[in-house]
């Protein structure tokens, strides 16, 4: 069974091309992080994947109506403003939209399922805190648990690790890896290799407007891929702790 | 229904009362009440109904419009700066009154004022869709807005300026000053229909606009149609600020304080705030209007100017509570 299946797909921006002939398929249980530098067309590829940009070629969720697709599918955008001092606990409440309607009031499963996501991001007690006053590193994990709230098979989500300290980075990595066990899938773009490398079970590498590689980390973070792609040398290594990477320095300056 | 908006309406509905026992007319407060309900042909009778009843029912329409349409610009923009005057409604129906006043139309029949802001208005609008697009983003919305008021506002000055006699020119400014003062039953006639379809049709915008609270890619992925929450808000908010304007002139700051102060109420979520501000804008003008009745009687005080006063020092207020919780 799969969650997202892409064939051929081929995005333009503005007359540019920006992602040329792109074919994955993504089944439960995965932890897919996609890789690429800066410009690669990350963001690009997961918006167009959502059918909130048009693209090219087939893709099972962007033929989904809206109301459907609210529920296969949480999308958790880069940007991380917040129009108003809404509560965490209302914030995280928009994740249960897409199963509730209008007007109604939340039910004994919305409230359940707010209160889960906000245990899953560790902000017990923050509930009634206006989310424009926490820390921006408060809020991603806030905006994290609006994700999961939404209780979809598949969570899409665009760097939700930058700008988190190292402590919430794993935990919310491990957040992930949880959903995963539970045979729901993630997919995330993310800059750090290393907690890409160690903690998800699949990348997907975005270059040249194509996708280079599709695999396990240790199969794509090769030190080719590394060199061609991120023009860095690295050092990795399998431990007793899992794959260990670290980039050591620029190739070409 | 929620306290708050029972509070709301309770306090309207006081407002409504006070508004009906005021005028040139001394006549005591339960007496004109009463004459309002027990019909006939009295003078007094005919004084409540067909002077002060319009005018306090247009007083609710037209606060609830600005109120209502204010909370919504402000949710779907994600800015609390925005205000119903934004678009270029307000600008629009001002140009077509002040055509009706030029060219003599307003003078020929009682309703041309109205009717030419409300068709002003319509050309606005739709220059405002075709300048934005279906599809444009936000800020293609708003820089039409500017676009349509910047020219609305041109050509209402070239109309000053090539006015044919001092008379039109004073009658212009004190129009677009904003007033309810001699309005009928058929303005309320004339204004009712508008009012209702688009009041349905922004208060339908709660979900959406709760959602947009996240940005617009997130809404759209919780099943949002965005172009449709756009087409609903440009053309509801044309029909109630529209006619509005048609029927009571310019009446700045409503729909921009009025949310404002209500935010903090319903816990800062766009969509609650959308009937509390309808409710409130109309609180608004129904004050702002038995202060121009009860404050200058002699000195025909106009509306728009009695909110600006009103409105201007609460939004200072509110900035610098703002700056406050920031530092």
């Amino acid at each position: 069974m799969s969650l997202l299946s892409v064939q051929d797909f081929s995005v333009s921006l503005a007359g540019r091309s920006v992602l040329r002939d792109i074919s994955f398929d993504v089944g439960p249980g995965e932890l897919v992080g996609i890789i690429g530098p800066n410009g690669a067309g990350k963001t690009t590829l997961m918006r167009a994947a959502l059918g909130l940009i048009p693209a090219a070629g087939h893709c099972s969720l962007a033929e989904l109506d809206e109301a459907s697709r609210a529920r296969a599918v949480a999308w958790m955008p880069q940007e991380r403003t917040v129009a108003w001092p809404i509560s965490v606990e209302a914030l995280v409440m928009l994740g249960r939209m897409p199963h509730r309607g209008p007007g109604l009031r939340p039910s004994p499963e919305d409230r359940a399922q707010v209160a889960d996501a906000i245990r899953r991001v560790g902000l017990q007690g923050f509930e009634e805190r206006a989310v424009t006053k926490l820390s921006s590193g408060e809020r991603t994990r806030v905006l994290i648990a609006r994700a999961l709230a939404q209780q979809t098979a598949l969570v899409l989500a665009d760097e939700p690790i930058a700008g988190l300290d190292p402590a919430h980075q794993i935990s919310t990595m491990e957040t992930f890896a949880a959903l995963a066990d539970d045979d729901r899938t993630v997919i995330l773009s993310i800059h750090d290799l290393g907690l890409a490398a160690r903690h998800c079970t699949r990348l997907v590498l975005l270059g040249e407007q194509r996708m280079l590689a599709d695999g396990p980390p240790s199969r794509v973070l090769t030190a080719d891929n590394l060199a061609r792609i991120f023009n860095i040398e690295a050092y990795l290594s399998e431990t007793e702790q899992g794959l260990v990477y670290q980039s050591l320095r620029v190739l070409r300056p | 229904m929620s306290r708050l908006l029972g509070l709301l309406l309770a306090l309207t509905a006081g407002l409504f009362a006070v508004s009906l026992t005021i005028g040139p007319a001394a006549i005591g407060p339960m007496a004109s009440l009463q004459a309002l309900f027990a019909g006939g042909d009295t003078p007094l009778s005919l004084v409540m109904q067909e002077i002060r009843l319009p005018r306090a029912i247009l007083a609710v329409l037209v606060g609830a419009s600005l109120g209502l349409s204010g909370a919504a610009l402000q949710g779907y923009l994600r800015n609390p700066l925005a205000e119903p005057g934004l678009l270029g409604i307000s600008g629009s129906a001002a140009l077509g009154a002040v055509l009706a006043i030029q060219t003599g139309v307003a003078a020929a029949f009682p309703l041309g004022l109205p009717l030419s802001a409300l068709a002003g208005a319509f050309i606005g609008v739709l220059l405002i869709t075709l300048l934005a697009g279906r599809r444009g983003g936000t800020l293609s919305l708003i820089l039409a807005g500017i676009a349509i008021s910047a020219l609305a506002s041109a050509m209402v000055s070239l109309a000053l300026n090539l006015s044919p006699n001092p008379f039109a020119t004073s009658e212009i400014v004190f129009w677009m000053m904003g007033s309810l003062a001699d309005r009928s039953m058929e303005h309320v006639v004339l204004a009712l229909p508008f009012i209702v379809v688009g009041t349905v049709m922004l208060m339908t915008l709660g979900r959406p606009l709760n959602a947009i609270t996240l940005g617009e890619d997130a809404a759209e992925a919780l099943g949002m149609r965005l172009a449709r929450v756009r087409w609903r808000l440009i053309v509801g908010s044309a029909l109630v600020v529209g006619v509005s304007t048609a029927v009571a002139g310019t009446i700045g700051f409503v729909g921009l304080v009025v949310p404002h102060l209500l935010r903090p109420w319903v816990g800062a979520m766009p969509g609650r705030l959308l009937g509390a501000s309808a409710l409130g804008g109309a609180m608004m003008v129904l004050a702002a209007d038995i202060l121009v009745r009860s404050v200058l009687p002699q000195a025909d005080l106009k509306l728009g100017v009695v909110t600006a006063l009103i409105g201007a020092p609460l939004f200072l207020h509110l900035i610098y509570q703002t700056r406050r919780e920031l530092a």
